[in-house]
């Protein structure tokens, strides 16, 4: 039998845990393999997961987006002020995610043109970008508009019935939060395993300068890197607008964090070059089932999820650490 | 003209014309320039009083608060040279805060066993940290993330999810005491400053640290013990932390895990990075890192001053985080060096 590629193996242990998580929980809380509370912890989580696939982009280049959560925001709040000043949803979208995109590429521009340090840049990114949401509103804005209210609830995929406690069918819908998180993962990974900018992504990861003496454009990638983080960021914004209705310049301290701890969890070495796209996914889905089972478990309080969250994060690390020694 | 006018601008006047050290001037001429601004911009920016003979103003205010950043700045400068990075010292500081009110508002303990349990327990997530990084060879950003992450859940953990109150006079000193007129922060800074020059300038332990940062893998075939000066960096990064932790619970008279010391890891990296260390390590200047320090503050006060809301002030911040990287980028630096050059040949 072919042995599985190594590095693969941070991706399987951590579906390993995703099922042992879920088959624990569901001995422990019967309820948990009910479909609507599956379909739920993907709708919940569709905008970290969104975030996370973006930031695994940057990771594997060898780089570091710590604007993650400050963009989501000011993509949050940006959108509902445009909505609410009457401009057509589809233009506000492409604003939006326009602005998005921007940002991560100016700030993929100064870390590669002027040779900055990432972690000190996207920082500066992370303060402008929560500042700014602050300047265009200083509350959440709750958004009242037609799309929100008519259209995207018939966006949400049937996927089959169930009968409830009364016996009466009632349908299964997936959220089309969750759709957009699906879409994300699959060409997220399209693009990272089957185009030239993926592969030139791995290989700067691996090593820039051999990355440079084969003759992969560098300094485009890199700073391309960042525009696609930016792009993942302002579509997380939205998708975060599609969930909760409203928009809010405070929300999301942190999620750069969770984002890169839902990558790590999910394989990708930070160091660079090695990784998965749908590995995030699962990353994404362990922290939600994480938050999922404390909320199930009701006398436990919150913080024992950060503390659970820093737990797995050194265990994945530490087996990171482990496979990529031996491999030496 | 006040007194204040009369102190102040000889005395940074004199240290910028006579500091011999380069990375001593840039930090130093941009707080000079930043309260030159308040001087004509900000009025009653410099007013001092004196009451029950303690200084009261702004820029005391200045000083006290940025204790808590130059404390951080301190272990960080050195976390900074050997080519690490901290990013759990705001998590540490709610854990110490959470230990101390605990402690004493819960279990009863004197304030001398509570500062003692606060800042052994700061200490020992250090030696975790260290631990991970030293040893285990893990990269700092990811190591130290896992305490960023973890600490406020186990900050929280401590209080039961409560924000505690004390009232206990000797720990509200700590943060808000005065001492010889001066808020006693201040001493503590001095103290903590003077220890670390000490053992940094006057001994080895700074060649070691610098001599790490550069290369490490040189360092250890020179016989040095590379690891552990690692090692060590990360176990004074969170004891100063510890402090600064103890400083914040005692400032508001409570313990508050969500939010001590939140972002402040972020301020003290900013506070080494203006006093003109590069984060890929080698070199470090503490004194630098202390201006670095109160440059932010300053900043924070201005904006305050000038009415700006707290939540739109990370503006200004992100501003001066993008020059300051310009600044000391590897490619514009010979080049900014070329035209200054060019300008004063003429003359």
């Amino acid at each position: 039998m072919k042995r599985p590629d190594p590095r693969l193996l941070p991706t399987l242990a951590s579906l390993g845990v995703l099922l042992l998580l879920f088959g624990l929980g569901c001995l422990r809380f019967p309820d948990l393999l009910s479909p609507r509370v599956i379909l739920n912890l993907f709708g919940d989580n569709s905008c970290l997961g969104v975030a996370a696939i973006g930031a695994t982009f940057v990771i594997l280049s060898g780089g570091i987006d710590l604007s993650v959560g400050a963009v989501v925001a000011f993509t949050g709040i940006l959108v509902a002020s445009l909505l609410g000043h009457g401009v057509p949803p589809l233009a506000a979208f492409a604003l939006a995610l326009l602005v998005g995109t921007l940002f991560g590429t100016l700030m993929g521009w100064l870390i590669q043109t002027f040779e900055l340090p990432a972690f000190l840049v996207t920082l500066g990114g992370m303060f402008l970008a929560r500042g700014l949401a602050f300047i265009i509103h200083p509350q959440s804005i709750a958004i009242e508009h037609a799309f929100y209210a008519d259209t995207l609830p018939g966006f949400s995929l049937h996927i089959g019935s169930t009968t409830n406690a009364a016996g009466r069918a009632i349908p299964l819908l997936l959220p089309f939060t969750a759709v957009c998180l699906g879409a994300a993962t699959l060409i997220g990974t399209l693009l990272a395993r089957s185009t030239a900018f993926g592969r030139d992504i791995y290989a700067i990861g691996s090593s820039e300068s051999s990355a440079r003496l084969m003759g992969v454009p560098v300094a485009r990638t890199k700073i391309l890197v960042y525009g696609l983080a930016g792009f993942m960021s302002a579509f997380a914004g939205l998708v975060d607008t599609f969930y909760k209705q409203s928009g809010n310049p405070a929300s999301f301290v942190g999620l750069e964090l969770e984002a890169i701890a839902a990558a790590v969890i999910g394989g990708t070495l930070l160091r660079g070059g090695v990784g998965y796209i749908p590995g995030t996914l699962v990353g994404v889905l362990i922290l939600g089932l994480i938050q999922t089972l404390v909320t199930f478990q009701g006398n436990l309080s919150s913080w024992w999820t950060k503390i659970a969250i820093g737990g797995l994060l050194f265990v994945f690390i530490l087996l990171q650490q482990v496979l990529s020694k031996r491999k030496a | 003209m006040s007194p204040t006018d009369f102190i102040l601008w000889p005395v940074l006047a004199a240290l910028l014309f006579f500091t011999r050290k380069q990375a001593l001037m840039k930090p130093l001429l941009a707080l000079t320039l930043l309260l030159l601004y308040n001087r004509f911009c900000s009025p009653g920016f410099f007013d001092l009083e004196i009451k029950e003979g303690h200084l009261y103003g702004r820029l005391i205010d200045i000083l006290n608060q940025g204790a808590k950043v130059m404390l951080l700045a301190l272990g960080m400068s050195l976390v900074i040279a050997t080519g690490g990075v901290d990013l759990s010292v705001g998590a540490i500081m709610a854990v110490a805060g959470a230990v101390l009110a605990q402690g004493v508002a819960a279990r009863g303990w004197s304030p001398a066993t509570a500062i003692t349990a606060a800042l052994g327990v700061s200490a020992l997530l250090g030696l975790w940290n260290g631990l991970l990084v030293a040893f285990l060879r893990i990269q700092p950003i990811v190591a130290t993330l896992i305490l960023m992450v973890a600490g406020r859940g186990l900050a929280m953990l401590i209080t039961d999810g409560q924000i505690i109150n004390f009232e206990n006079p000797s720990l509200v000193f700590l943060g808000n005491g005065y001492f010889l007129g001066l808020p006693f922060t201040l001493t503590l800074v001095l103290v903590m400053l003077g220890l670390t020059a000490f053992l940094t300038r006057r001994t080895a332990l700074g060649l070691f640290l610098e001599a790490t940062g550069d290369n490490e893998t040189a360092c250890r075939y020179a016989g040095l013990p590379a690891r552990n000066v690692k090692f060590l960096t990360y176990v004074f990064a969170a004891f100063c932390a510890g402090l600064a932790g103890l400083i914040a619970t005692s400032n508001i008279k409570s313990a508050d895990a969500n939010n001590i010391g939140l972002y402040l890891e972020l301020d003290a990296i900013l506070a080494v990075v203006v006093g003109g260390a590069a984060l890929t390590g080698g070199r470090f200047h503490l004194l630098a890192a202390m201006v670095g320090a109160l440059f932010i503050q300053t900043l924070t006060t201005t904006l305050y001053a000038a009415n700006v809301s707290a939540d739109i002030a990370p503006v200004p911040k992100a501003l001066v985080i993008i020059a300051v990287c310009l600044l000391q980028s590897p490619v514009l630096r010979p080049k900014l060096a070329k035209l200054l050059a060019k300008k004063e040949r003429p003359a």
